[in-house]
């Protein structure tokens, strides 16, 4: 059906003057909004896009790595470092290294306990001290390799090219550093998984209980509208604002239990210090407790009403119906939605911050009373550096979260598509 | 067989209806009840904290330099100051500050003061010449809401520069995203085949799910360069109100557009055939029956998408920059109120500075800001359902 | 021997069933007294008395929305799963109000089971979806063998003997219909309401279920609500004949022995509704 087809004189009879046909002119302007409406949904995607290329632009790419001793010069009697043997390389370590240092490494590991290639990697680091001079992002490293060479060559005649990709083993498993080259995001993991632990713990059983209630027991009397209205209110509330509760109630009114002194594991109580793991995690349960409600609410909602007439017409009680019949059906509902508010909590930063996530942490939380770190603070603080090499590393780390939500998805998928099958 | 069954169905005399105390099903429902009041738990405790720390930070004692000294030194029992010219004048009532002592200024003329020594617990000592005086002054609303300089450390208590860097990123960032979700949502709703749709919700689903300090890195590392390429470097500053306006309607696009589509594709059926069979065109069945139709629930989607906007904090925290700016130009860098939260609480915050109260009463705004906004949202979404219902 | 005594609703003609004498307790297991059902404002079923007779089927009849299945739903207080449901009068279960307010709606409804209009069952197995409710009533007895007798009483036994174990959405919509009222009867409970339980039935699996009604009014009292003239007459002892007011308000027109009530309606409305001329 084309416009000239139907605005053709003969198939459309005028068959009264009163009426003009505007059809052509209806048409164009109906073509132009078609193209406008999609053009808006590509420009969409091309952000999406334009978004993941810009990550993966900086997270790999070309880098000039210059070295401070070369390693050629470290062999010993023409043996080169890569096929001394573990001795040889310790007493490398031990003849470079200042003192302090030496002996702060082997306090953190003793060298006769560690392998050779553990050895061999410090001394690489240490001794060797490859630095990187400057990078270059990912679409620059492909499509200009070229001019890309040729501005090392001048630039820095004495150093050599390597295609680095930021995100790699050694990043998952180090602990933060001041240097980006050595920086890791072994400690924001743990911090992340630690706190996503506590929220998961706290908010799961309560959000599920409480919609459980309003779909299951609460009359309709205005202590119920009460709490319905307010749920979805928080819902909308900014999550800094959570930050600020979780500031003025955890970190500070409840500070002898969030910083563990009231358990008698804070070894000088006058340093107890609220903004721990705990906090963090009971802020972030807070947070995510309207998102697990509502979704929970909507998922026993789902279940039909004739299971809970039947299980009450056999003269069940409200309990026993909702234990045996409506929950294991709304399981796969509210399982889902817990791990889509999970997934919002692992992103969320400005709460974090305000708790007090603590700038440099290099050691692994011990327990919910440690300091913390997480994932997005890490890219916050990152990103916020002037240094380049730190917003590559923000990207990279960007790829773990977003790895990480991934992840979290597909077993959300998985999980739907298991349970639903058993029905 | 049968006798027996009708055992089973028993006698009168052995039923007994009446009500058993299960105290296991009240202990489950009294628990149940409790995890649905820790949400209005959670609401008091938002607005009993914001509340306090904020009246904390309108009732706190400042004090402000009037760049006044002694003009000579002080006894301990002296009750007449006198001070040297300049700086700010002194009023009879005024309470104003010498080193570590409070006083009350009875009367006050040029160069002289008389004063009672020792307020607020505070002990009379010496003081020698040439010791600065300060005022004391509570922030007025008034000065709170009209200043155009924040920095309560030095006494400057004006939001307004926050507030209008929040008003700016925002506005960006619906002009970028109302439009654009609104296209996207009337796409998706009445052109889309359904396997566009298969494929295009669930990106939008993944734009929603990226966590927003994200967007601030790809505010930072992608939209201002592109600005200042386009713009040019002079003009757009590096850290700038318009990218993060911009990666804001990004983020909150797909929060409007499945919002949108909703509420379009919640219009009847049998309103878009009686357009169609009046001889309309497919772009005046959406344009004028649909959206019409689905306009309180696309309101409700523009409002709730303005209340994220301005609660959004990571974006503007890292792409807005850093130090309240009272300025109108995009292309120049100033901090929002969320901006100037994280940036404050993100170092060593003591908890009785003002820094710390003064956080609270720019929460306690936002929190009311975001609050009307969601009621005003939730009331249309209401009005909204009674039309199909 | 029989006995008229028109009760309570201005024009309803109710025929007292024959009374032979014994004490009513024995003989009528179950009676509504002034039975008044309001949703919110709406009244759906007024003044309603009625008298149900042990180990008899009584069939309730009448159009669409004349409050059948609300009066269904009042003899074992399952109306009260409607929030803006309230419920006036009395319904006599033993010579007991079961609304009185010391009264456990779980204690009745252990006593009065139920089986829907569309087969309902757990998705479960099928040994679960019997043995459920009286585990949780408390049975101590041999589940095994009570699983077993249930579904033999519901005429399911031979279809299902092997397959115990899967669920019961396996099962063919008579087949779990069947399964419902073994469910319903495990817990031997006094009364079995059955509200429309084969209209989502094909012709043959209602017939099934039509004979198994006749068989477990051995053992139960059964109370049918149907829309099928037919059925009602096939199965039925008594049949209770309702009609709508111009509120829309279910009221009972007239009730007594189903022979009776089809071949010889004592009120015009009652034979223009059996000879199809309205509903």
């Amino acid at each position: 059906m084309t416009i000239q087809q139907l605005s053709a004189p003969g198939l459309l009879p005028d068959q009264s003057s009163e009426f003009v046909n505007n059809l052509p002119s209806r048409y164009r302007l109906a073509l132009f909004w078609q193209v406008a409406f999609l053009a808006s949904t590509i420009l969409g995607i091309v952000v999406l896009t334009a978004l993941l290329f810009n990550i993966v632009n900086g997270a790999f790419g070309l880098a000039a790595v210059e070295v401070k001793v070369n390693p050629d010069s470290l062999a010993k009697e023409g043996v080169p470092i890569e096929d001394q043997s573990k001795e040889q390389l310790i007493q490398l370590l031990q003849e470079t290294l200042k003192p302090a240092v030496y002996q702060r490494l082997d306090t953190e590991k003793p060298f006769d306990k560690r392998s050779r290639s553990e050895v061999y990697a410090l001394v690489i680091d240490r001794v060797v001290e490859p630095k990187v001079m400057q990078t270059w992002p990912l679409f620059d490293s492909l499509v200009h390799r070229d001019e890309v060479l040729a501005e090392i060559a001048a630039k820095y005649p004495e150093a050599e090219v390597r295609f680095l990709s930021w995100i790699n083993f050694k990043f998952l498993t180090t602990p933060q550093s001041s240097q980006a080259e050595r920086a890791g995001v072994r400690t924001a993991i743990l911090g992340s998984l630690w706190i996503i632990s506590i929220t998961i713990v706290v908010a799961f059983p309560v959000g599920v209980c409480a919609a459980i209630y309003l779909e299951e027991y609460a009359r309709d009397n205005w202590i119920n509208r009460l709490i319905r209205t307010n749920i979805n209110n928080l819902a909308g509330v900014p999550s800094i604002i959570y930050g600020m509760l979780g500031l003025a109630i955890f970190v500070r009114a409840l500070e002898p239990l969030t910083s563990g002194a009231a358990f008698g594991l804070v070894e000088d109580p006058t340093m107890a210090n609220g903004r721990t793991i705990l906090s963090a995690g009971l802020t972030l349960a807070l947070l995510i407790l309207p998102v697990i409600i509502i979704n929970g609410q909507e998922a026993i909602r789902a279940v039909p009403t004739s299971l809970r007439e039947a299980g009450l017409a056999l003269g069940a009680t409200r309990w026993q119906t909702v234990w045996a019949h409506v929950l294991p059906n709304a399981l796969p509902g509210i399982l889902t939605g817990t791990i889509l508010a999970i997934s919002r909590a692992i992103g969320e930063t400005a709460p974090l911050v305000v708790v007090g996530a603590s700038t440099f942490v290099i050691r692994d939380p011990s327990g919910p009373f440690s300091k913390f770190t997480a994932l997005p603070i890490q890219i916050y603080q990152w990103t916020s550096r002037p240094q380049a090499e730190f917003r590559d590393i923000a990207a990279a780390a960007i790829i773990v979260l977003l790895a990480l939500l991934l992840v979290l998805n597909v077993t959300a998928i998985l999980l739907r598509n298991r349970y639903s099958r058993r029905l | 067989m049968q006798s027996k069954e009708r055992m089973v169905g028993g006698s009168p005399e052995a039923i007994d209806l009446r009500r058993k105390v299960h105290i296991g099903e009240a202990l489950i429902q009294g628990f149940l009840f409790v995890c649905g009041v820790i949400s209005i738990l959670t609401t008091l405790g938002i607005v009993f904290e914001l509340g306090r720390e904020s009246l904390g930070f309108f009732t706190r004692q400042v004090w402000e330099n009037t760049d006044k000294t002694l003009a000579t030194a002080v006894d301990p029992d002296s009750t007449e100051l006198s001070l040297s010219r300049g700086g700010t004048g002194i009023q009879a009532g005024d309470l104003i500050r010498i080193e570590n002592e409070i006083m009350r200024v009875e009367t006050a003329t040029g160069e002289v003061a008389i004063v009672v020594r020792g307020q607020q617990g505070t002990e009379a000592v010496a003081h020698p010449a040439n010791t600065t005086l300060f005022r004391g002054r509570r922030v007025s609303l008034l000065e709170f809401f009209t200043g155009s300089k924040w920095n309560p450390q030095i006494g400057h208590f004006g939001i307004l520069p926050l507030v209008t860097a929040t008003l700016i990123t925002s506005v960006i960032g619906m002009a970028v995203a109302l439009p654009l979700g609104l296209s996207v949502g009337i796409y998706l709703s009445e052109y889309a085949s359904d396997r566009a749709r298969k494929i295009l919700k669930p990106i939008l689903e993944i734009l929603a799910g990226i966590p927003t300090v994200v967007y601030g890195y790809f505010a930072l590392t992608f939209i201002t360069p592109l600005l200042r390429g386009v713009f040019g470097q002079n003009t757009v500053q590096i850290y700038n109100m318009a990218s993060a306006g911009l990666a804001i309607g990004i983020l909150i696009l797909p929060l409007v557009s499945s919002m949108s589509e909703g509420a379009l594709s919640a219009v009847p059926r049998s309103l878009r055939e009686a357009a169609y069979a009046m001889g309309a065109t497919r772009l005046e069945v959406a344009v004028k029956v649909v959206v019409p139709a689905a306009l309180s629930g696309i309101e409700a989607a523009f409002i709730l998408a303005m209340s994220r906007a301005v609660g959004e904090t990571m974006v503007v925290a890292i792409a807005a920059g850093q130090g309240p700016n009272f300025t109108l130009n995009p292309f120049r860098s100033a901090e929002t109120m969320t901006g100037h939260m994280v940036r404050i609480s993100g170092g060593d915050l003591s908890y009785d500075s003002i820094d710390y109260n003064s956080i609270f009463a720019i929460g306690l705004l936002l929190f009311l800001i975001t609050l009307s906004l969601n009621i005003i949202s939730q009331r249309i979404v209401r009005r909204f359902r009674e039309v199909y219902e | 021997m029989l006995s008229l005594k028109p009760i309570a609703h201005p024009g309803s003609r109710v025929r007292e069933v024959a009374e032979v004498g014994a004490s009513p307790h024995d003989r009528y297991v179950i009676e509504a007294r002034g039975l008044n059902v309001y949703y919110g404002s709406f009244r759906a079923v007024k003044d309603v008395n009625l008298k149900i007779e042990r180990n008899k089927v009584t069939a309730i009849i009448g159009p669409s929305g004349c409050g059948k299945s609300t009066m269904l739903r009042a003899f074992n207080r399952m109306n009260e799963l409607v929030p803006t449901a309230r419920t006036e009068g009395e319904v006599l279960f033993h010579g007991q109000n079961i609304y009185a307010p010391d009264v456990d709606p779980v204690q009745v409804r252990r006593r009065i089971g139920m089986v829907f209009q569309k087969p309902n069952p757990f998705p479960k197995s099928i040994y679960e979806n019997v043995a459920w409710g009286a585990r949780i009533n408390g049975y101590q007895g041999d589940m095994d063998e009570l699983v077993e007798r249930s579904l033999r009483q519901a005429a399911l036994w031979d279809e299902v003997k092997d397959k115990l174990k899967e669920s019961g959405y396996s099962l063919s919509g008579g087949q779990q219909q069947r399964l419902c009222i073994a469910r319903a009867i495990a817990v031997k409970p006094d009364i079995v309401l059955m509200d429309e339980p084969a209209s989502a039935l094909d012709p043959i699996a209602t017939l099934k279920i039509e004979d198994l009604m006749r068989q477990l009014a051995e053992n139960y009292t059964i109370i049918v609500v149907t829309h099928n003239m037919q059925q009602a007459a096939r199965v039925s002892d008594y049949t209770a004949f309702f009609n709508m007011d111009e509120d829309r308000a279910g009221y009972l027109v007239e009730y007594g022995p189903t022979a009776e009530v089809f071949t010889n309606p004592r009120d015009k409305r009652t034979e223009d509704y059996i000879t199809g001329r309205f509903g």
